[in-house]
């Protein structure tokens, strides 16, 4: 327990510094704005961060100081805001009533019809402002992923969205008062943590990982809360109590990348975003698989570690981090011990972590020189939709030509994250050629034996994930069998 | 006084035919513009929550709701016993749909009670506490099965005949049959069902509800309060988006609203969440529909005999007149000397259907055009040849199933300016070289048509009423029947109104949609919304404007023609007097500046039982290009490019058509895609919100994108400023997608055979059919 404890938490909303002392563990972002603070330009739409409606922007001091990111106000919760400044739509049109740049665009190009998606899509493009003002239309698409909007067919937007980038960003509201804010969260921050009862229960906000793993001995059945893109939805969804509910957002300790010789080390509290430049560098595929999951708002809050954590079969950084033999380190009390990935994974809902015990950080091996490597996503949607099956492809070949290592690993096609075994097994020691890797294709069906459900029937399932090694054999072989909306270059598998 | 100058040159803003802004945009984009649930709630505000059937089709043997009066906040739940008036909602008077189920639960996911407290969130809790004994009964989701298991039908089907399809099949110079399965779809609006009820004196009650319908949600809320509909006054300022599914659904919210604000004298706001939305409403009707058509060697069809069966659902709502449109669009451009056309509407264990942008017509013309498709693989013919071969003529070849006449076809222009400005034919030879190279990537090309029926076919509907008022400022008033779901209606209606009176469109405020100022209003719908309302706006600015003309012409001293509106003045004789000041003047004077405008279309008629009339006041036209590349290992696919041209008539406002257009286009591809409802073995929805169910995003926008409003088209009827109604027709441009994906599909086996893709082609619909034609 640190010396002190606080009693509320402290944020910026706007243009106003909160004190909150009256919280509860589930009170989400989208309901403080609108029942608390009326503040109804934000709009709940789904309630489960697919639509969009209810983009703001949250400002955070991470590793590289203060950043900007559009989140889902609604699944969100206001425990994760301490010494974050929200901003809502209603902060960006000038008092006298000018539009901001981005929302004039968005009238001038006829954006909104029905106006109810409009707020979350201006925020969104100003988030995307703020980073990228001069931004194309492959990244405009990727900063819309999760925005829906159900009457205009985007085209108006994303004119409106090309028209905003022809305006300058320097004279915004938050670049120039960026210092000022970021002066006053590092204020906020005291590194004091935080505790709050509220008749439905503690909130618990700890000041370091170190008291994180105080916290954690004290209430080894408290939820561990970090983008809250899966627990969000357990309160919005489910109703479910998550009380004790620990946040662990703001511990910047569980943010950092590190990368040397031997690979890559990432905190467990590393979002999508952040994670991306540093996986996509040296790893083939993995930016395109990156840019699928969720949309940018979820990859903006969502982390790896909670990817993990959670041990959905369909979650998408598990196959590939397993395809690449990555280890994970868990930590209970100050205590670490570091696993095989692939062996955290025991059954459906079941994996190798003790009460009280939290996911401290990933560590990816640099892919030897020479393997090959590619991830592919499956989806009834390309874009924010969750696999029906994700497949990760590693493959060493000998000088001969002779399959020396296979490790292929899956989601959506078994109750965990699974490598398939049989496969492997039955290319190693073999040529790679067409026909080795058709007779392999049939091993699959020894493999796994998968689910129907709405997202893709057994038989889908199992056809596709027999045709990804299909692709990934003849991409190998320097064709191109994928289709690409924005010309890239070629997968370098 | 006027100052005396001739003319005046300026031109007003916002007239019509300009591409005006929409008029809440600021709004929007401020976040400012008010929804129900972001108005100010009235002090002691309580809300309501939906209690959910857990079974497709059983009795309710017993409900025990101790635990949810007893949760905290509860004030008191309801059931059917406590519906004051009828315990229905059917929109049809047909008795089928009670606001909440009384002792069976005829789909999963019926709505059996409501819990009223103190919070939304104490409300949903304790909603989930209730404990329902059921005893099961068969049930069947699926339209094939419930026609297998001798459903009935909900509705009475509907029958077209022309000609003698039966002995021209029997002669057929050649003759194919199949089957095609087309799935619904769920509206999705952003903003979903929402009502707030607030008690009046006596048998008062004033309803906020998010409604295409505030007539029907008044006689809905009066017949389950047991009062009439005059003590019930409905209040439409915008919905968050419709596309019909806000036609009837807004009425169970609202009837509970109201019951529960006049049984505990508070106001009552109702708000389920999305997944229960999308559970508890009904959507765009999935059908099965069988064709046997006869056709000579040109592809020119000699007879079709089709039947259209829906999945309906548990309860009639609109499935008659969905499925009757259906039949009156399988024909789309084409003529079918020799027809017989049928429609099963059956009854489902689901929730009932209900409208959705084009009714019923984009299925029905879905079908047809696969019967062009199976055509043209059978003649080794482009789908395009057959099309033009079947083309309605001018002056022939030009009577439809249902006996009406095509006057105003312009298909033939309209596909060969689109075949020429899309380079279509050159695209296609390309297309088919790139699939002869025989890759894992495939391509497909299509033009499709549309031709779509505008009017309700109930033709009662096709009236309309607006009220407008010009106070002593100058400033007017103006209120109409119809709904603004975001289509731009209530900016049209103005840029009417604007243009009538010749003043700036800044002159007029647009109000909210009152039952109390309009009565008796149609649903907005059927893309009717601005031919019926722009017309009611006009004939109540005529009146007005011949009321002032009158008292110029006496005042002044000047003949009435020497009295005209011009730019924001009124041009009397050769004086030029400002708008508001002749306002003032006739305030003075005791003119009545205020008006109710009416409008009935005229020409239109229908007898359903003989199944012959002119349901149509007139027919709009459109034709796109979709050119797709699917992948062959895993069935995904991406929408390459499309050309669009629509015929809008002459367009009240460029710039909104073209958003509808634009629109229109991608929701329907989202319905021929990736929009998918899927029902488990137990009968229950498990695509019920934005995580499961898939929308179009901004990265399935066809990459490039070119969409053109024909702009010499002008509307050969006197609509509104001759324009032509917009918000359905376009939704069936995206038949192009499907078909092009089907063209993929076909590659890998030659084109030798039609792929059968049924709806929604899925990726994995698409490697099944690949799978299926690598297999054949």
């Amino acid at each position: 327990m640190p010396d002190t404890v606080r009693h509320e938490l402290r944020f910026i909303l706007n243009s106003e510094v909160v004190h909150l002392g009256d919280v509860s563990p589930t009170l989400t972002l989208l309901d403080y704005l609108r029942l608390r603070r009326r503040l109804t330009g934000t709009k709940e739409g789904c309630a489960e961060g697919d639509c969009g409606a209810c983009t703001v922007l949250v400002g955070r001091l991470g590793p590289k100081g203060l950043v900007y990111e559009s989140v889902n106000a609604c699944i969100r919760f206001v425990g994760s805001l301490d010494a974050c400044h929200v901003v809502t739509i209603e902060h960006l049109a000038e008092i006298n009533g000018n539009l901001h740049p981005v929302q004039q665009a968005m009238v001038d190009f006829h954006g909104s019809q029905c106006g109810f998606c409009t707020p979350g899509i201006v925020m969104s493009l100003y988030g995307l402002w703020l980073e990228t003002p001069k931004a194309n239309a492959e990244r405009i698409e990727k900063t819309l992923q999760g925005n829906l909007c159900r009457c205009t067919g985007y085209e108006a937007i994303l004119n409106a969205a090309e028209a905003m980038a022809q305006s300058d960003n320097s004279g915004d509201k938050l670049i120039v008062t960026h210092e000022a804010i970021s002066g006053k969260l590092a204020e906020l921050r005291d590194g004091n943590r935080v505790e709050i009862d509220s008749p439905s229960g503690k909130t618990i906000v700890p000041g370091s990982v170190d008291d994180l793993g105080a916290v954690l001995e004290a209430y080894p059945g408290a939820t561990v809360v970090a983008g809250s893109t899966d627990v969000g939805l357990w309160v919005t969804k489910h109703m479910r109590d998550i009380a004790p509910a620990v946040f662990i957002g703001n511990l910047v300790e569980l943010q950092t990348i590190s990368e040397d010789e031997s690979g890559i080390t990432m905190g467990a509290g590393v979002t999508y975003t952040d994670a991306f430049e540093a996986l996509s560098r040296g790893i083939p595929t993995m930016g395109d698989l990156w840019d699928r999951i969720g949309g940018e708002q979820v990859r903006n809050m969502g982390t790896v570690g909670g990817n993990i954590a959670n041990g959905s079969p369909i979650g998408d950084t598990p196959p590939p981090l397993i395809a690449l033999g990555a280890k994970l380190t868990l930590q209970k009390g100050s205590a670490t011990r570091t696993i095989d990935l692939e062996d955290f994974f025991i059954d459906y809902g079941k994996q190798d972590r003790a009460p009280g015990e939290f996911v401290r950080s990933v560590f990816i091996p640099k892919l030897p020189d020479g393997d090959k490597f590619a991830v592919y996503k499956i989806s009834k949607r390309r874009d924010e939709d969750i696999s029906a099956v994700c497949g990760a492809f590693r493959l060493r070949l000998s000088a001969d030509g002779t399959v020396e290592n296979a490790r292929f690993a899956f989601g959506g096609m078994a109750a965990t994250p699974t490598r398939a075994k049989a496969v492997e097994q039955a290319l190693i020691g073999q040529d790679w050629n067409e026909a080795n890797v058709e007779r392999a294709m049939e091993a699959f069906e020894g493999d796994f034996t998968p689910l129907t459900d709405w997202r893709a029937s057994a038989r889908y399932r199992m056809m596709t994930t027999k045709n990804l090694l299909k692709r990934f054999y003849l991409e190998t072989q320097g064709q191109a069998v994928q289709i690409a909306r924005h010309q890239k270059a070629l997968a370098e598998a | 006084m006027g100052e005396t100058v001739t003319r005046s040159s300026s031109e007003i803003t916002g007239g019509v035919h300009t591409p005006r802004r929409h008029d809440s945009a600021h709004k929007h984009v401020t976040g400012s513009a008010e929804y129900i649930d972001d108005m100010v709630e009235p002090a002691g505000t309580l809300h309501a929550y939906l209690g959910l059937s857990e079974r497709a089709n059983a009795i309710v043997t017993s409900m025990d709701l101790e635990a949810v009066r007893n949760a905290p906040g509860v004030i008191g739940v309801l059931t059917a016993a406590d519906v004051p008036g009828e315990n229905d909602l059917s929109p049809t008077h047909r008795h089928d749909e009670p606001v909440l189920a009384d002792d069976q639960s005829a789909f999963y996911g019926q709505p059996i009670f409501a819990v009223i407290a103190e919070t939304r969130e104490d409300a949903r809790r304790a909603a989930t506490l209730a404990r329902v004994d059921y005893e099961e009964r068969p049930h069947h989701t699926d339209v094939v099965s419930a026609m297998e298991a001798g459903y009935p039908h909900v509705t009475e089907p509907l029958q077209l005949r022309n000609g003698d399809a039966e002995t021209a099949l029997a002669s057929a110079t050649n003759r194919l049959s199949g089957e095609m399965r087309i799935g619904g779809q769920d509206h999705f609006y952003l903003e979903g069902q929402i009502a707030m009820a607030i008690p009046g004196e006596d048998d008062e009650v004033t309803v906020y509800s998010s409604t295409q319908h505030p007539s029907e949600i008044q006689h809905m809320v009066a017949q389950a309060l047991g009062t009439v509909s005059n003590a019930v006054t409905v209040h439409t300022r915008r919905m968050g988006g419709g596309f019909g599914g806000k036609e009837t659904q807004g009425n169970q919210f609202a009837a509970i609203a109201a019951i529960a604000a006049k049984r505990w004298n508070r106001a009552v706001k109702i708000r389920p969440d999305r997944d229960d939305d999308m559970i508890a409403t009904g959507k765009r009707h999935d059908f099965h529909v069988a064709y046997d058509v006869a056709y000579d060697n040109d592809g020119r069809i000699e007879a079709l005999d089709a039947v259209f069966a829906a999945r309906c659902g548990f309860s009639s709502d609109l499935s008659g007149p969905v499925t009757d449109r259906a039949l009156f669009h399988c024909d789309n451009c084409y003529f079918l000397p020799n027809v017989r056309l049928r429609s099963r509407p059956m009854k489902t264990d689901t929730v009932s259907n209900t409208a959705f942008r084009g009714f019923g017509g984009p299925q029905g013309k879905l079908g047809g055009e696969r019967v062009i498709e199976e055509i043209a693989y059978a003649l080794g013919k482009d789908p395009l040849e057959v099309r033009k071969a079947n083309f309605y003529g001018i002056g022939e070849r030009n009577v439809t199933p249902y006996h009406q006449v095509v006057e105003d076809n312009i298909i033939h222009r309209i596909v060969e300016e689109l075949e020429e400005s899309s380079n279509y034919q050159a695209r296609r030879e390309a297309v088919l070289a790139f699939n002869a190279a025989g890759g894992v990537l495939r391509k497909g090309i299509a033009l499709t048509p549309v031709k779509f029926g505008i009017s309700f076919t109930a033709t009662w509907f096709n009236q309309a009423g607006a009220l407008v008022h010009i106070y002593q400022d100058g400033s007017i008033h103006l209120n109409h029947g119809g709904t603004e779901m975001g289509q731009g209606l209530n900016t049209k209606v103005a840029q009417v109104v604007a243009d009538e009176f010749q003043v700036d469109i800044e002159t007029i405020r647009i109000t909210a949609t009152n039952t109390g100022k309009v009565p008796n209003t149609s649903a907005t719908a059927a893309s009717s919304g601005s031919d019926l309302n722009g017309m009611a706006a006009a004939n109540a600015c005529e009146q007005i404007k011949a009321r002032l003309v009158a008292y110029a012409s006496e005042h002044f001293g000047v003949p009435e023609e020497q009295v005209a509106f011009v730019p924001n003045h009124v041009q009397v004789g050769n004086q030029l007097i400002p708008f508001h000041e002749l306002i003032r003047q006739a305030y003075t004077h005791r003119v009545q500046l205020s008006a109710a405008g009416f409008y009935k279309t005229p020409k239109i008629h229908w007898n359903r039982e003989t199944g012959q009339g002119r349901p149509f006041f007139y027919f709009a036209y459109g034709a796109s290009v979709s050119e797709v590349t699917i992948d062959t290992l895993t069935g995904e696919y991406h929408v390459d490019r499309v050309d669009i041209l629509q015929d809008v008539g002459k367009s009240l406002n460029p710039a909104i058509d073209l958003g509808q257009v634009q629109g229109a286009f991608v929701q329907g591809m989202g319905w021929l895609t990736t929009e998918e409802l899927w029902w488990d073995d137990n009968g229950r929805l498990r695509t019920h919100a934005p995580s499961t169910y898939k929308i179009p995003l901004a990265s399935d926008k066809p990459k490039e994108f070119n969409v053109e409003l024909a702009n010499w088209s002008t509307n050969k009827e006197r609509t509104i400023r001759r324009s032509k109604a917009v918000g359905e027709p376009p939704f069936m441009l995206a038949n192009s997608v499907l078909e092009a994906l089907s063209m993929a599909v076909a590659s890998v086996a030659d084109y030798r055979e039609c792929p059968r893709l049924d709806a929604p082609a899925t990726p994995e619909r698409i490697l099944m059919a690949v799978d299926r034609l690598k297999q054949a």
